[in-house]
């Protein structure tokens, strides 16, 4: 099996978040491998040590991204491809366009995975574009997954606790969620041997893509807005829940 | 009159009460509004959006497939739609459900798409979304048409307006897809509300200490009128709250109009998946706790403790 697992370099997720200009921020804070695609290369790993084969990890994002490919070689993908972009911030569809033109000539995909969101841009939509592109299906939010009878076998909460078992026809990309699996901590001797498998590097602005039909620009990043100073609320259990029932119900109206 | 159509979600044939609130979105620049039911029928889709300002229902088929068992016919199919009745924009709630059709939507019709909008401006093209898990807030310019957008449950409030709605059937000249086919829907094990549309959450951390002792916060859940229960990232990795239940960065992001966090220090990745909320309230023994910087109500004290009086207080007042 030919396994693409496609991963995005992010912010560390204790990392604050300085803003900086209009719709920039302080890239000096320190950056991992989106969460979810950990789940996603996890999955990848496991099922190419029951069928055998290779799983290859693609990135598109900034020098710095190689790191993100690095960290999928220390917990065992084969090798990788870095698509060099001069920003953090990359649309969803240029991304696509990216992932499948590079995927498209480095060999045939048997599956993808990756993570069901990026933890920065929450965009939530490349993996759906890729699939378009590549003319596969997607199914995204997947908890659990296997291979049976050549098909995928996924299961997704779909809200409320209700899940929704699929089966969905190969090749497809699956979007990982938590619950996926457990994905390993890298061991010293794989970091090692990372170090030397071998990352195929592209120059997105090199890839000749076309201009996508739409896009999204981001035009300002802000701070969520904080509360003022909390109401401190004291006395006995009974004389706190009595008060806080008065305030809920008069002052802030939520009850 | 421009129009602009909205996924309507329903579940057991009952339009979820979360989608009023998209409609509202729909309805600010004055729109006519075109709904889409999901998963029931037209009918009884119509009797419940027409109260909220909902001119049409379109009553979608394809021909020799099922569209609740293929989410990609389903999706086809409301593509499809969209181009006939020149929609300008198509709203839907962020539920699961509701981000896998808009996305797949959004692809087939080379769409701009924006997920968990906390506001949009459809004429403008210009939406106000979480970034970086809920840490800042982006604003984004959308470029490219139709425009595609989920709402965060309860980002918008809801707002009637009653009206007459027709239905419309449409037959949807797009072809089965064949590639994911639904083979079951596993019920969940309780009735439970969900948490990311529930108007009223409390939440247990850590120190709820057992699975057996989120009893408690389930009792004051009743009192508080059918609230919803959730647990902290600790909470669920201790093996006290399923993972269903999880509130922030890697569990579910919720917007309630109120939220009570018990024995909850308020880490930052808690804080990115409820900041939202209108009014937060936490009970902590600990008063350096850092939620108490950033809440709007903080009760120093035995969580256990002051989580019983309320319920008492609140059985006793209603």
């Amino acid at each position: 099996m030919q396994i693409y697992v496609c991963l995005k370099h992010v912010p560390d997720t204790v990392a604050m978040i300085n803003i900086v200009g209009d719709a920039g921020f302080d890239e000096s804070v320190k950056f991992v491998m989106n969460p979810y695609d950990e789940y996603a290369v996890e999955e990848a790993l496991k099922i190419v040590k029951q069928e055998g084969g290779e799983v290859i990890a693609v990135t598109v994002g900034k020098e710095a991204a190689a790191s993100t490919i690095r960290y999928a070689m220390a917990m065992g993908a084969h090798r990788g491809i870095h698509i060099q972009a001069d920003a953090q911030w990359v649309d969803s569809m240029v991304t696509s366009q990216a992932l499948k033109k590079v995927i498209h000539a480095d060999g045939t995909p048997d599956l993808i995975f990756t993570g069901k969101q990026s933890v920065d841009g929450e965009g939530m939509q490349t993996h759906y574009r890729l699939a378009a592109a590549l003319d596969m299906p997607a199914v995204n939010e997947v908890t659990t997954f296997s291979i049976q009878e050549g098909k995928a076998v996924a299961e997704r909460e779909v809200g409320g606790g209700e899940r929704e078992m699929l089966e969905i026809s190969l090749p497809c990309v699956v979007g990982a969620s938590k619950g996926l699996n457990e994905p390993r901590y890298p061991k010293m001797t794989e970091i090692i041997k990372s170090k030397k498998k071998k990352i195929d590097q592209f120059n997105l602005a090199d890839l000749g893509l076309e201009t996508p039909a739409a896009s999204s620009e981001l035009l300002k990043l802000e701070e969520m807005p904080e509360r003022g100073q909390a109401k401190m609320i004291g006395g006995s259990p009974k004389e706190m829940a009595e008060e806080l029932v008065q305030r809920l119900r008069e002052d802030a109206k939520v009850l | 009159m421009l129009r602009t159509g909205v996924l309507t979600e329903m579940n057991d044939n009952r339009v979820r009460e979360a989608n009023f609130g998209v409609i509202a979105g729909a309805r600010e620049g004055d729109d006519e509004v075109y709904a889409f039911p999901v998963n029931g029928t037209a009918d009884a889709c119509k009797d419940a959006v027409q109260t909220y300002g909902v001119e049409k229902v379109v009553d979608l088929a394809v021909e020799g497939a099922e569209l609740s068992s293929d989410p990609e016919t389903l999706a086809k199919a409301i593509a499809d739609a969209v181009r006939h009745f020149e929609l300008k924009a198509l709203l839907g709630l962020n539920s699961p459900r509701g981000r896998d059709l808009l996305a797949r939507i959004a692809t087939i019709l080379d769409a701009p798409l924006a997920l968990d909008c906390l506001k949009v401006d459809l004429g403008q093209g210009i939406v106000t979304k979480s970034h970086f898990s809920g840490k800042t807030l982006a604003t984004l310019k959308l470029s490219g048409t139709p425009l595609i957008c989920g709402i965060r449950p309860n980002a918008i409030r809801s707002r009637p307006d009653p009206r007459e709605a027709d239905i419309l059937p449409y037959q949807a000249s797009v072809e089965g897809a064949g590639r994911i086919r639904v083979k079951e829907v596993k019920k969940a094990e309780s009735e439970t509300i969900d948490l990311t549309e529930a108007n009223i959450i409390i939440s247990g951390g850590r120190p709820m200490n057992s699975a057996e002792n989120f009893k408690v916060l389930h009792e004051c859940a009743d009192a508080l009128g059918g609230a919803a229960v959730g647990a902290s990232r600790a909470a669920v990795d201790a093996g006290f709250a399923p993972h269903d239940m999880q509130v922030g960065q890697t569990g579910k992001t919720v917007s309630p109009q109120l939220y009570i966090a018990c024995g909850i220090s308020g880490s930052i990745q808690h804080f990115a998946g409820m900041k939202t909320a209108k009014v937060i309230v936490a009970v902590n023994t600990d008063e350096e706790a850092p939620i108490f910087g950033k809440c709007d109500y903080g009760l120093v004290g035995d969580l256990f403790e002051v989580v019983l009086a309320l319920t008492e207080v609140l059985k006793a007042s209603s």
